[in-house]
């Protein structure tokens, strides 16, 4: 199921600015890395050129190798569509369906993807997922409600629910408790701890607590200067960054000295 | 001294409370003032060149002005005075802007009403002359039923369509240009002016491609004329469904072509359908394109494809330039009747985007 993510030096480009310049690393499968940095440090965009979501901005692009498993996901031949099956992603604000109810928002990605599939297995699947999302017991009696009643924590629920229910190999996660209060974050965290087992996720975080309760690597983003690129600083166990990084910069920045 | 600082207290309590609440003018002054103002104006009607309604009223809204204000600011002061300056500027334009829309509305139901009978609603002028009693709008009310109906079934899909190209396509493409150059001309046709159209269509289709004068052809021209409205509201409604949602489909692996399809056209459906109404009644009610390109009939003719078509706009004109009292009635009847087929359009469009557009909880 979950596969490993090798990139090697990428460069990402919005237009005629270099947003994130040389960046290096590898996330083990089955395992959380969170990505840290200060805001425009280019984490976020990092995240989303793992499965080409920065090509939805128009004038977006990458240079370097992202690999899956050994498998270029930017080669010549391959459909960003069905990496983007492969390689899914919850974002910073929850994002549900408005025209759709809760069923119909978990099932989103399994009904528009062209494929038929018997009713019986939907049904399995919602389940299956809200389960996965630790939503079920909430959601259970009025699946056929709109999902933007939920309040924020269950539609972030909701949307990890619909990116877990096409069965992706990876999950990429941005901010995913950003826009939360602590509980839901809690149950968030919670949840994460659980779809490691299924899933290798990336997650980008500006609360380095949660970095350090949630992952077991964290790689550190940092901008060179004003208007130059945002660059890994160091990548490396979560409890060596914490306790002992080698860089100055890093240490700064998680002991709260800047950023 | 218990006495002293008690009462000292009191003072302060005074003013304190003075500061606060300021002065203020009795609940009935708004009602005063305007009855005095009328009083005013019809006494100045009565002795001085003041003259007929619209100047007694007019003196009487000066009048309420200048007194409201200035009482106003005798005793509440500066702010107080201008809010209720602003106040009476805002409630006076809102009647202004209703009153002349009520007044349509109500002239056309009462003088429609008279007029409107079973015999009206289904034969036509074949038989009746400008003078004679009966006669109807049958004849009318199909052509303009099938002449509207065509221009929705070619105008509402492209009008569609060309904002879809401009919101989705055009910005990632290297097209930006051209999106730009339509979008100005989309702008550009929202302003020529119906008669244009109408000579266009007939220049072009009809002298020039041969098309028989008939309500295809009328149909083209009410098309031309809705599109820009159609492109116009679905544009702005596209733009307003969040990027977000987009790019929430987008990472689940749907294709860009459904993600447009099953998110963000249901997204915005209930705005885009509105847009679309409004367009279509736009084009209900023109005139001068139908004369230019279907002209008039007294006839019944259910063939879109074939000879002149009657319409309720022109079928309104023709009565109204008859010039006889039975014709005007009919004139009236006719205009009522195109008046309710637009709000019958209007109320059956909100009932289904209300069942298509975005769920609330």
């Amino acid at each position: 199921m979950a596969k490993r993510i090798d990139v090697t030096d990428l460069d990402v480009f919005y237009g005629s600015f270099k947003a994130v310049e040389g960046v290096t690393f590898s996330v083990e499968p089955r395992s959380v890395t969170a990505l840290i940095g200060p805001s425009g440090c280019g984490k976020s965009t990092v995240l989303r050129t793992l499965n080409r979501m920065h090509e939805v901005i128009p004038g977006a692009y990458a240079e370097g190798t992202v690999l899956l498993d050994g498998e270029d996901i930017y080669g010549a031949d391959i459909d960003p569509v069905n990496v983007r099956r492969t390689i899914g992603m919850v974002f910073q604000r929850p994002n549900p369906f408005p025209t759709m109810s809760i069923k119909e928002n978990v099932l989103a990605g399994l009904k528009l993807d062209g494929k038929k599939r018997p009713k019986s297995e939907l049904e399995g699947i919602v389940e299956k997922s809200l389960r996965g999302a630790n939503l079920w017991e909430e959601v259970k009696d009025r699946l056929d409600r709109p999902g933007a009643g939920l309040s924020g924590g269950q539609q972030q629920r909701l949307c990890i629910a619909r990116a877990i229910a096409v069965e992706p190999q990876v999950l990429l996660m941005d901010e995913p408790c950003s826009a939360l209060d602590p509980i839901s974050t809690l149950a968030i965290e919670d949840l994460i701890e659980e779809l490691k087992e299924r899933f290798t996720i990336v997650i980008v975080t500006h609360n380095m607590q949660q970095a350090a309760r949630v992952s077991e690597t964290t790689a550190f983003f940092n901008l060179a200067g004003v208007g130059k690129p945002g660059k890994l600083v160091e990548i490396a166990s979560t409890e060596m960054m914490f306790s002992n990084p080698t860089q100055q910069a890093t240490e700064d920045y998680i002991s709260g000295r800047f950023g | 001294m218990a006495d002293l600082t008690r009462r000292e207290h009191d003072e302060s309590e005074a003013l304190l409370h003075e500061a606060l609440a300021g002065g203020h003018l009795p609940r009935w002054s708004a009602l005063g003032v305007a009855a005095a103002s009328v009083a005013v104006a019809f006494l100045l009607n009565l002795t001085t060149g003041v003259d007929g309604v619209a100047g007694t009223a007019v003196v009487a809204m000066l009048v309420f002005l200048v007194g409201q204000t200035a009482w106003s600011f005798v005793v509440e002061g500066r702010r107080h005075a201008i809010d209720r300056l602003a106040t009476t500027f805002v409630y006076a334009t809102f009647v202004i802007a209703v009153v002349p829309l009520i007044a349509v509305l109500g002239t056309v139901v009462v003088k429609g009403a008279e007029v409107i009978s079973v015999e009206f609603l289904t034969t036509s002028m074949r038989y009746a002359t400008p003078t004679s009693e009966g006669g109807g709008i049958y004849h009318a009310l199909i052509g303009t039923l099938e002449q509207v109906g065509i221009a929705a079934l070619f105008g509402v899909p492209l009008g569609i369509l060309t904002a879809i190209y401009l919101v989705e396509y055009a910005p990632s493409m290297r097209t930006r240009r051209l999106a730009h150059s339509i979008s100005f001309f989309v702008d550009v046709m929202t302003g020529v002016p119906s008669v244009v159209v109408g000579l266009f269509v007939y220049t072009a289709f009809v002298l020039t491609l041969g098309l028989e004068r008939s309500g295809i052809a009328a149909s083209i021209a009410l098309t031309i004329l809705m599109l820009p409205v159609v492109v116009r509201s679905t544009e702005e409604m596209l733009r307003i469904v969040p990027r977000e949602l987009r790019e929430a489909s987008y990472a689940l692996g749907i294709p860009k072509w459904r993600t447009i399809l099953k998110i963000v056209l249901p997204t915005a459906m209930s705005g885009i359908i509105t847009g679309a109404m409004l367009a279509i009644a736009r084009v209900a009610g023109e005139t001068a394109p139908l004369l230019l390109t279907t002209f008039i009939s007294q006839s019944i003719n259910t063939n879109p494809f074939k000879g002149p078509q009657a319409a309720l706009p022109t079928f309104i004109w023709d009565q109204f330039t008859n010039g006889t009292d039975v014709s005007v009635n009919r004139a009236w009847g006719a205009a009522l009747v195109l008046i309710v087929l637009v709000m019958v359009l209007y109320a059956t469009a909100k009932l289904i985007s209300r069942f298509t557009g975005v769920k609330s909880s």
